[in-house]
């Protein structure tokens, strides 16, 4: 019992997302304008009808688990399984709406490097900020100063101002920092995926000591491969609960096996809706459509399909790209399209609302899952839809012409396109 | 299994500890609002000329229209143009609080969202941003007194009290408005128009003396007039006068928007990483 370091009871959480509306949050004009409506329609006796527009939607759902001291725990899940939204509780940035976890000891969580740093500031400066806010005291910085210098490798640089950094400076200065917390538990995001592959090197021997100093890790990816090299244990969860706890070779089976479930259109459209607000850039919808009828997420690989991408461009934009990527099921990008990949010069795009439809051909898909993430940018400026993107499940069966005289042969890789084969017979022997 | 490093989790729970965890959050304020202040005077002739020009230029023009122009008296034979830039200053500090911290939730989405700390922390070290500025602007006025040849009365004393009325207003007002402006985020574009509309309503360019008096009582629900009132009898000395009654009032409000305040953006924070 006494080295039960996390122990999580029935935890849920509940979001309540508005149905009709497309709205972030709330705007002072629109209550205005309801109460008004309201009032009026009382005058003159109209019942409005008092359908509610709410709706709950539980992102979690009685989660419970016990992490022993030292243990090194991965936590996977397709997203919007509810990771993020349990490692915020454990961060203690939003509350569980039922349910407790008791921690025992500091936790220090890190859902991104470099959180708060700011460009203006040196990266002196920003060390000790950077520092404060994951929870260090200033005294605890100064012992570690020549560290983290060091392991960031900017000791040139470190009276200049992040911003004139390169990216690859920048995070290698974000992560020296949180490398160098010391709490008892450490709540970690994904933040491996940064830097280059002689950094991430360096950061998975400093994760490795970590254990070693008998330190408690939770560990959030995408990546099955640091998984199965950081962690002992893994938790599978879906669709907010776990699906299961144990060995991590033996999850990692379990979440490539798990066919995904289909993403409601609800859950899409509160993924749509919980985007950050871009000044030029707003996600309407986003739609899948297989012989012009709209599909969830179970496609035939013998028909085309159509992704359709609904938004507005609220001011004119130089350079705007909506574009998707497609994922296999061990997280390894398959191909990136655009949808301006013919343009000559940057497009200006002009506010409207527009369309953007592409056609993954018939014939290419393997029957196999897949994650289509739909993503927009403005070229070299920022992400409209940040990373990850909006992601669907892709669960293909096979329904094509193609290998048809062969059904029982398996899979033959990632995709399966079908090529123009011809074969001649030279004559008889 | 030590009591004390046991930490749980549970809805509600954070709501018991708040004032404990600010406490233990102390080191993170210090280092936001100095954030805020590095950055602020990073280049550092713009940010102090930014801090000077903005109460020193309103100062002139209100000088000139409403001292020279409309012929306004002023307190006693105090030189018009100190007698409006001892009014500058609070209200100046108590403008800038208010839209900065306003502001200053949605600016730190990307801290909300991932760290917990007691979000009470970010609007607070705009005010005290703002009041480094304040201190700044307070130069200028020791240089107009050289300039006037005017010498202040030992009054000046209490000028740290009347100091606090003024950050207590602006923290109170401004964390209402912060909540307001995460709930409603078109709020924002009102901000702008109430520190506008505020300032022609507080006497920062004339005396509150010109009030009537029987309307005196009603013009000090403005509580910054009780604080403006204040500074002008600490610095400019007896030659102003404060009216009791209305400063009494000022102080009433104050502590009604503290802790109404408080109250709101606590009922508010709860849902920030939510909603932001």
């Amino acid at each position: 019992m006494s080295n039960i370091v996390i122990k999580a009871e029935g935890i849920s959480k509940s979001y309540l997302i508005g149905h009709k509306s497309n709205e972030r949050y709330m705007a002072l004009r629109d209550v205005i304008a309801n109460k008004t409506r309201g009032l009026w329609s009382k005058m003159h006796n109209i019942r409005l009808n008092a359908h509610k527009n709410i709706e709950e939607f539980w992102a979690l759902k009685n989660i419970s688990f016990e992490v022993q001291q030292g243990e090194r725990i991965g936590i996977i899940g397709r997203n919007g399984a509810g990771k993020s939204t349990l490692l915020k509780i454990l961060s203690r940035i939003t509350e569980p709406t039922t349910g407790r976890v008791s921690i025992k000891g500091r936790v220090a969580s890190l859902l991104e490097v470099g959180t708060g740093f700011h460009p203006e500031l040196t990266g002196r400066e920003n060390i000790y900020l950077n520092g404060a806010i994951l929870g260090m005291t200033r005294r605890e910085i100064k012992a570690k100063f020549d560290e983290i210098v060091a392991f960031a490798e900017v000791e040139k640089f470190l009276d200049i101002p992040v911003k004139r950094y390169s990216s690859g400076m920048y995070v290698r200065l974000a992560f020296a920092v949180a490398a160098h917390l010391e709490p008892e538990i450490l709540v970690i995001d994904e933040v491996l995926a940064v830097g280059d592959a002689q950094f991430q090197k360096k950061c998975l021997g400093k994760m490795e000591e970590v254990e070693k100093e008998g330190r408690t890790v939770l560990f959030v990816s995408h990546s099955m491969q640091a998984i199965r090299g950081l962690c002992q244990r893994a938790i599978l969860i879906e669709a907010g609960t776990v699906v299961a706890d144990g060995k991590s070779d033996e999850v990692i089976q379990c979440y490539l096996q798990v066919i995904p479930k289909a993403k409601t259109p609800e859950l899409l459209e509160m993924m749509i809706r919980q985007l950050p607000f871009d000044p030029a850039f707003r996600l309407e919808s986003v739609r899948l459509l297989q012989s012009g009828l709209p599909v969830t997420s179970s496609i035939s690989n013998g028909e085309p399909l159509e992704i359709e991408v609904s938004y507005q461009v609220l001011e004119r934009t130089i350079g705007l790209r909506v574009f998707f990527d497609l994922y296999d099921n061990e997280n390894s990008l398959l191909f990136r399209s655009f949808n301006d990949e013919y343009a000559e010069g940057a497009p200006i795009v002009e506010p409207g609302r527009y369309v953007s439809r592409a056609v993954i051909t018939a014939d290419l898909l393997a029957p196999t899952n897949y994650e289509l993430r739909i993503l927009a940018t403005v070229f070299n400026v920022r992400m409209c839809i940040p990373y990850p993107g909006i992601c669907i499940p892709l669960y293909v069966e096979r329904t094509g012409k193609s290998n048809r005289a062969y059904m029982i042969e398996p899979i033959r890789g990632k995709l399966a396109p079908v090529f123009n084969w011809t074969t001649n017979c030279l004559g008889g022997l | 299994m030590k009591n004390e490093n046991m930490l749980i989790i549970e809805a509600g729970r954070a709501e018991k500890h708040y004032w404990a965890d600010l406490w233990r959050y102390r080191e993170l304020f210090y280092i936001l609002s100095w954030r805020d202040i590095a950055v602020r005077y990073k280049q550092t002739v713009i940010g102090i000329a930014w801090a000077i020009l903005r109460p020193l230029l309103t100062m002139i023009v209100f000088t000139v229209i409403f001292g020279r122009l409309a012929k306004f008296p002023s307190d006693g034979n105090v030189p018009y143009a100190i007698m409006v830039y001892a009014a500058m200053l609070p209200w100046q500090f108590f403008a800038s609080s208010v839209s900065d911290s306003s502001n200053s939730l949605i600016d730190n989405t990307q801290l909300i969202t991932k760290v917990y700390f007691p979000r009470i922390i970010i609007p607070i070290s705009s005010v005290v941003t703002s009041f480094i500025d304040f201190l700044v602007s307070f130069v200028i006025l020791i240089f107009l007194m050289f300039y006037f040849k005017f010498n202040p009365s030992w009054n000046i004393l209490y000028l740290p009290v009347f100091l606090m009325i003024a950050f207590i207003t602006a923290a109170g007002v401004g964390l209402y408005i912060t909540a307001l402006n995460v709930k409603y985020r078109d709020f924002r574009y009102i901000v702008p128009f109430i520190v506008q509309f505020g300032l022609y309503i507080s006497p920062v360019g004339f005396s509150s003396s010109i009030i009537p008096g029987e309307y005196r009582l009603l013009y000090s629900m403005n509580p910054m007039v009780g604080v403006i009132d204040g500074f002008r009898w600490a610095i400019l000395g007896a030659k102003s006068t404060i009216y009791l009654p209305g400063f009494l009032m000022s102080i009433g409000v104050m502590l009604f928007f503290l802790i109404f305040g408080i109250y709101k953006f606590r009922k508010m924070e709860k849902t920030f990483a939510d909603i932001i």
